[in-house]
């Protein structure tokens, strides 16, 4: 049984991949109906890096990024994250219509509640999707917002799993939309023992 | 000419004024600047959990990574370079619950776990922790100027803090 995240092979590289890419399919259909628009996602990349990298991957550690984060737990445990520019937010809220008064800087509460509940509709059809596929069960929590720093938010995740292994293992796809050239990106981070549970349901030993 | 050194996640370095230490972006993660007076030696550590006994495989410890290893170990780090221990001070940033969580789980208390670990360790130390900005939802950047002992704490829409 391996303990580690370096001792995956290809093969189960290549099967959290294909979860990744139903997973995020699913999440991308439900954007699509929520924007009216075809949502395009990008091929899922697994990777297992260190806590520096994941900070810096998506963007520098200060710029701003809204997230909206749910925890998973039970028979697998781990995170899904969902982060947009301020930019784009704004954007999307446009699209769905949610006008009230003008904020300059930030979103005003209104356009808070409707990006968590944008975050949970992706993230429960994310987690929904694996969890038919691999007959998992899993509780999916309340939605929660952050818009600040993104090292800072990305730390979140990163410590959950941080005590037991000097490496992260995360599933990352960028959604865009053609028209409007929105992106975002969906992150889901595991810990060894879960990824053991979803990989050896689907046949795979670890 | 001063130069900015910059302190990554799980790291920690020394330095000497007139240089200022730098970390980006804590959120649950504390900053620790720790400084000698006298010399105008100081010390940054950015550690990100509270506790290496969580760790089974103790010989494989990431001393940096936990507050009750990094902060000793940067102690000893400054002294090398020329500090006094018993001179040294601390002051202290981040430790926020980024998402407002409430209940207890890890993302939820981390951040007041990692406070309370770095000021029991400071204390065993001796090492008397003159100010902090800690707790709260917000992330923060943290500027150690080495010419003067203090920190000055950027957090995005929000006022500088100096301490």
């Amino acid at each position: 049984m391996i303990t580690s995240y370096t001792e995956l092979t290809a093969d189960h590289i290549g099967v959290l991949r294909e979860l990744g890419n139903i997973g995020a399919g699913n999440a991308a259909t439900s954007l699509s109906v929520l924007l009216d628009e075809d949502v395009l996602i990008s091929l899922p990349v697994v990777r297992i890096e260190d806590y520096d990298a994941v900070v810096t991957s998506v963007g520098g550690p200060e710029e701003l990024a809204v997230s909206v984060l749910l925890n998973f737990s039970g028979e697998a445990n781990g995170v899904i994250l969902f982060l947009l520019s301020m930019e784009d937010a704004k954007d999307i809220m446009n699209i769905l219509g949610v006008v009230d008064e003008e904020y300059t800087s930030g979103l005003s509460e209104t356009k808070i509640s409707a990006v968590k509940e944008i975050g949970n509709i992706l993230g429960s059809s994310y987690l929904g999707s694996i969890a038919s596929l691999t007959g998992i069960n899993i509780d999916v929590s309340i939605p929660y917002i952050a818009i600040d720093m993104i090292g800072a938010i990305l730390a979140a995740p990163v410590v959950q799993f941080g005590a037991e292994d000097s490496k992260v293992l995360y599933i990352e796809e960028v959604f865009s939309t053609g028209q409007r050239k929105l992106n975002g990106h969906v992150i889901m981070f595991t810990d060894v023992y879960s990824l053991k549970e979803i990989l050896g349901r689907l046949g795979l030993e670890l | 000419m001063s130069d900015a050194i910059v302190i990554g996640i799980s790291d920690y370095n020394t330095s000497r004024s007139p240089n200022i230490l730098v970390t980006y972006a804590l959120g649950s993660c504390v900053g620790i600047s720790l400084y000698d007076d006298h010399t105008k030696i100081g010390g940054m550590s950015h550690i990100m959990l509270p506790d290496s006994s969580m760790i089974k495989d103790s010989a494989n410890v990431d001393r940096m990574r936990f507050a009750d290893t990094a902060i000793a170990d940067l102690v000893d780090a400054m002294v090398i370079l020329g500090a006094d221990r018993n001179r040294i001070t601390a002051k202290i940033a981040g430790g926020a619950n980024m998402f407002a969580m409430g209940g207890d789980s890890v993302i939820a208390r981390i951040g007041d776990r990692n406070v309370e670990s770095v000021k029991a360790q400071l204390n065993s130390l001796g090492i008397p922790l003159l100010a902090e900005d800690t707790g709260a939802d917000f992330g923060r950047t943290v500027f150690f100027e080495l010419e003067t002992g203090k920190i000055r704490v950027q957090s995005l829409g929000k006022n500088v803090r100096e301490l």
